[in-house]
């Protein structure tokens, strides 16, 4: 049994000897990255593997018969496997490399939608997503003559489920749900929004970017049809992303892009596609970063991600106790089951001032709308200072944290 | 001092806090909305430019950063009273300043206490907020109805 499966704690100190870039001094204090909702870091390891994939085995793949082809072939589909490891996909042929979460979203809207959708069809999102997970669709919806749907939230950040039962019906063509708020940090029970769809036929694609390298992800349990994240939160490089999709659902999908790679034969009278996932995956693929992707999840699968969650979560409650002892400070997002991102706003300062202020201390936090102007809408704030953290933050750092929030409030005159 | 430290002093605070020529002019002559999408920034800019061609009131209300804010309420407060072309003049002068091209201690320049900006320019993230304001003041005096800060080199 490995360490992981035994539940051992994390050591801090061993973590975060493994991401170089933590040693960093700003502005002459110590970094304190808090922003790793918007990006994580890289430990060592991926950072090797980069340089290896580079120093010794790149080429192009798929393609030709030589060592260098054969070697970077088999370490991108090798890497590929440690995705389906990460989700507990059914088979390495749901596993598609994409850019990015936007990118894998949007290999649906045009795979899936711009197939299946059609006038007076709609869609059900969530008011907390992303813009990534919005936009797509009202495209689509603009394009077909479809409707969105848009399943409201509480005051706390909790998706109303009742709402979302009554939103479903016949013309319903596809849930598009957050799994994770970027915004707030909500942990959205997508296992029930997914049965409940299925009972009417219709899919469910979860937005998995802030999950995915947070979370156990089991997308045969939770029983979802596409589950989309990003490489370069889950410190791996930029780039690279996934979308896993149900062979069923990818099989009836046309192709996004068009190229080399995703045919099996073209004549200018017929094309025929590729089986999975290369049908998906035109052109040259990002090779290195799909395996520096591959080498990150195998790191994060040997912490164990049970454990990370653990971890995170102690952070993000004793943050969050902490910050409730600062006058004036409100934390956006208090669902009940939260990942462990804190979104704030301070009486009297504007969060962007908050964030050049903490700056000022090393403390690295997103300030503004997280790509999320309808969450802000409903909560009638224009922006939040965000702090997420990751398994390679400390407690001493939710310290510092919170004396640099005190400190901004001086140089603003509050007491 | 280090760059924030230097940058909120005390007649930013004090602008932000009870900023000036606050609202909007009833009869404005000239009228232009501000925004960075980037980060929610947002203000509205109206304007009295009399006969003789110089801007007799100013208001402005919105929301936005301490920085933004304070920007906008010095900003009405310098042009107020001033010729059109003074104006758009300072508004250059200001762009040059938070953008690196006008030294206040070098160049000749009319910005007078607008100069505790200067600091903005070693803050690549904030050059928008104090920019926007100026932006829209060159909006409403060219008729243009609004200004955003996108497409800003800086």
């Amino acid at each position: 049994m490995s360490a992981s499966e035994a539940g051992a704690r994390l050591d801090p100190a061993r973590v975060r000897a493994d991401f170089p870039i933590l040693d960093l001094q700003v502005n002459g204090k110590p970094l304190v990255y808090l922003d790793n909702a918007a990006s994580a870091q890289m430990p060592q390891r991926v950072i090797d593997r980069i340089v290896r994939y580079q120093t010794r085995e790149h080429s192009n793949i798929h393609r030709a018969v030589h060592y260098l082809s054969e070697t970077a072939t088999a370490e991108y589909e090798a890497a590929r496997r440690s995705i389906q490891r990460l989700l507990n996909a059914a088979s390495d042929r749901e596993i598609i490399f994409t850019s990015g979460t936007t990118d894998a979203i949007n290999l649906v809207m045009h795979g899936y939608g711009r197939k299946f959708v059609g006038e007076g069809d709609e869609i059900v999102v969530s008011a907390i997503e992303h813009h990534a997970n919005i936009v797509p669709w009202q495209m689509l919806c603009e394009e077909r003559g479809a409707r969105l749907r848009v399943i409201p939230v509480n005051d706390a950040g909790e998706l109303d489920f009742s709402a979302y039962r009554e939103l479903l019906g016949p013309r319903t063509k596809l849930v598009a749900i957050t799994h994770v708020s970027n915004a707030l940090g909500t942990v959205v029970p997508v296992a029930d929004y997914i049965a409940e769809a299925h009972r009417l036929g219709v899919p469910v694609l979860v937005d998995g970017a802030q999950a995915a390298p947070h979370l156990q992800v089991d997308v045969q349990a939770l029983g979802c049809d596409f589950y989309a994240f990003s490489g370069h939160k889950m410190c791996g490089p930029t780039g690279i992303g996934v979308l896993y999709g149900r062979a069923e659902w990818l099989e009836r999908m046309q192709p996004f892009k068009g190229g080399g790679d995703m045919i099996l034969s073209v004549t200018f009278e017929k094309t025929t596609y590729n089986g999975l996932p290369f049908k998906f995956e035109a052109g040259t693929p990002p090779i290195m970063p799909a395996i520096a992707l591959g080498e990150a999840v195998d790191y994060l699968l040997e912490l164990g991600l049970a454990n990370i969650a653990r971890c995170e979560h102690e952070l993000l409650a004793y943050a969050t106790e902490e910050v409730a002892r600062i006058p004036g400070l409100r934390v956006i997002g208090t669902a009940e089951r939260k990942a462990a991102v804190l979104s704030m706003v301070m009486e009297g300062i504007h969060p962007h001032d908050l964030g050049t202020l903490l700056n000022e201390d090393g403390v690295a936090v997103r300030a503004g709308h997280h790509c999320a102007q309808p969450v802000m809408a409903r909560y009638g704030i224009p922006a939040t200072a965000r702090a997420s953290f990751a398994f390679y933050n400390t407690p001493g750092e939710v310290d510092t944290l919170v004396a640099s929030l005190l400190r901004a409030r001086k140089v603003f005159g509050l007491s | 001092m280090s760059v924030s430290n230097a940058l909120y002093q005390e007649v930013i605070l004090d602008h932000n806090r009870k900023p000036r020529n606050w609202g909007a002019l009833p009869a404005p002559s000239h009228r232009a909305e501000g925004h960075n999408p980037l980060c929610g920034d947002h203000i509205v800019l109206t304007l009295a430019v009399g006969e003789q061609g110089t801007i007799d009131a100013v208001g402005f209300e919105g929301e936005g950063c301490a920085i933004c804010k304070a920007s906008a309420s010095m900003m009405t407060g310098a042009v107020k009273g001033r010729p059109v072309a003074e104006a758009e003049a300072m508004v250059g002068e200001f762009r040059g300043m938070v953008t690196g091209t006008l030294d206040t201690e070098r160049d000749a320049h009319q910005l007078g206490r607008l100069k505790v900006f200067a600091g903005v320019r070693d803050l690549p993230s904030r050059v928008k907020c104090a920019i926007l304001p100026w932006h829209t003041l060159h909006a409403a005096l060219n008729r243009e109805s609004s200004a955003s800060t996108e497409g800003e080199g800086a």
